[in-house]
């Protein structure tokens, strides 16, 4: 099992879904994807799209400076 | 069921009528994933996030395609196209709408895009929510064959929503979908629709007004007009256009312009891009941050101080204190008198 990280701060969604759904490609199922991300707009878009695509969220933080880390497990569907 | 084994991509804005184009087809058995494509220009919740998160945060707004997607019960992929829309936006073909809108260019170009995505992943068809007589320019009979010939999606493209009215498509033609049971919807009334809507149970929907992106907003294309003409030439990234969505933009000068944040959601949202530009912020006062986006000159700055004076709490003062930092310069400090809102030409706003 690998953890990875992806720092989209800064970034308005639907950029973060985007940039997570890209990393998430190249990761295996079981896999953890912790990405940090400002725009409040990704505590909603990105367990969103897990939910349709098969993975699942285990956390989401409030971190400093408005920062938010949503933790992803990646599930067993393939993920194009 | 007479699509079994089929599979569709359907192009998915978010609006209505793809998600009624999708339900028709995932109603006749087809296996249907949506595809949402992200120019840079589209109108989403980002924008009213930026605000929210300033009102004490509440409901974040959510991403209609996704959420679309959800209540289909259909994967959704996001792409990211904002380097390749480039070309759409800068050279359109066909020109424009009623502003910087190329949308039969765009059009073609997404379902060209979802042609290469069916083509990679071994889908048999796509489909769109267009209606004949929607849009004035890019949903009109002739332009139907157009943008299936242009994109090469060809006969491969169909359009639940008015494929009676058009010619059967391979998926009719195959059997893969009953064309019986497609629709004949025409022209600009909404009925039809919201009939089909009932029908499927579907009540929360979202309705873009004008299109389903900020190149069919009048202000925001003087806005990316206005950039093209000050750095004279044609061509954006991606932080442009962003910007362009928040702040007023002041242009005093040819060679520069003031973004001033219109509240504290816009000014949290301004603060991500200090190190990138020159900004200004009033220290006296409470007030908004500005960033100047050009070639500022000692002058050029002290008038940006006067403007970013203006439109803080200290408008009525005498002197204001405004912080210049940013875009690798020393912080300075300036005591300004905040600009009179009538010394302010129309003609700045941009
Ligand atoms: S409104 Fe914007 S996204 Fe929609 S077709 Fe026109 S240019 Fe494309």
């Amino acid at each position: 099992m690998a953890r990875a990280t992806l720092d989209a701060r800064r970034l308005l969604c639907p950029l973060p879904v985007i940039r997570t759904q890209e990393r998430v490609k190249g990761l295996a199922p079981g896999d953890v994807l912790e990405v940090t991300c400002t725009d409040p707009g990704a505590l909603h878009d990105i367990p969103a799209w897990c939910r349709l695509n098969g993975h699942r969220i285990a956390s989401t933080a409030d971190g400093a400076d408005y920062e938010l880390v949503i933790t992803v497990v990646v599930g067993g569907a393939a993920s194009s | 069921m007479p699509g079994a084994g089929r599979k569709a991509v359907a192009l998915i804005s978010g609006g209505l009528d793809s998600m009624l184009a999708a339900r028709t087809i995932l109603e006749q058995g087809v296996h249907v994933e949506g595809i949402n494509f992200f120019t840079g220009f589209c109108v989403e919740g980002h924008t009213h996030a930026i605000r929210r998160r300033a009102n004490g945060g509440g409901a974040n707004p959510r991403n209609n395609a996704l959420w679309v997607a959800e209540q289909l019960g259909i994967r959704l992929h996001l792409i990211d196209v904002v380097e390749e829309y480039k070309r759409v936006v800068l050279n359109p073909k066909h020109g424009y709408g009623a502003n910087l809108n190329p949308c039969l260019d765009c059009k073609t170009f997404m379902v060209g895009r979802a042609r290469e995505w069916m083509e990679e992943h071994g889908f048999d068809f796509i489909i769109t929510g267009e209606v004949i007589g929607q849009r004035p320019k890019s949903q009109r009979r002739e332009t139907m064959p157009v943008v299936a010939r242009e994109s090469g999606a060809d006969d491969r493209l169909l359009r639940p929503l008015c494929a009676r009215r058009l010619p059967p498509t391979l998926p009719e033609r195959e059997g893969w979908v009953a064309r019986e049971r497609l629709h004949d919807f025409t022209g600009r009334t909404r009925k039809p629709q919201f009939a089909l809507a009932a029908d499927f149970g579907i009540e929360d929907y979202a309705q873009p007004a004008g299109g389903c992106c900020f190149l069919t907003d009048r202000q925001y294309s003087s806005k990316l007009a206005d950039l093209w003409t000050s750095r004279g030439e044609r061509d954006y990234e991606l932080d442009d256009i962003m910007l362009l969505k928040v702040g007023r933009h002041l242009r005093p000068r040819p060679h520069f312009k003031v973004i001033v944040g219109r509240e504290e959601g816009e000014n949290n949202f301004l603060s991500g891009y200090r190190g990138q530009f020159v900004h200004l912020r009033t220290v006296s006062h409470p007030g908004p941050l500005a960033l100047v986006d050009g070639e500022p000159g000692d002058e050029d700055l002290e008038l940006a101080a006067r403007l970013t004076a203006r439109f803080s709490q200290g408008r009525g003062a005498e002197r204001v204190d405004v912080e210049i930092g940013g875009a690798g310069r020393p912080t300075q400090r300036l005591a300004v008198t905040p600009m009179a809102p009538s010394a302010i030409p129309d003609d700045w706003y941009v």
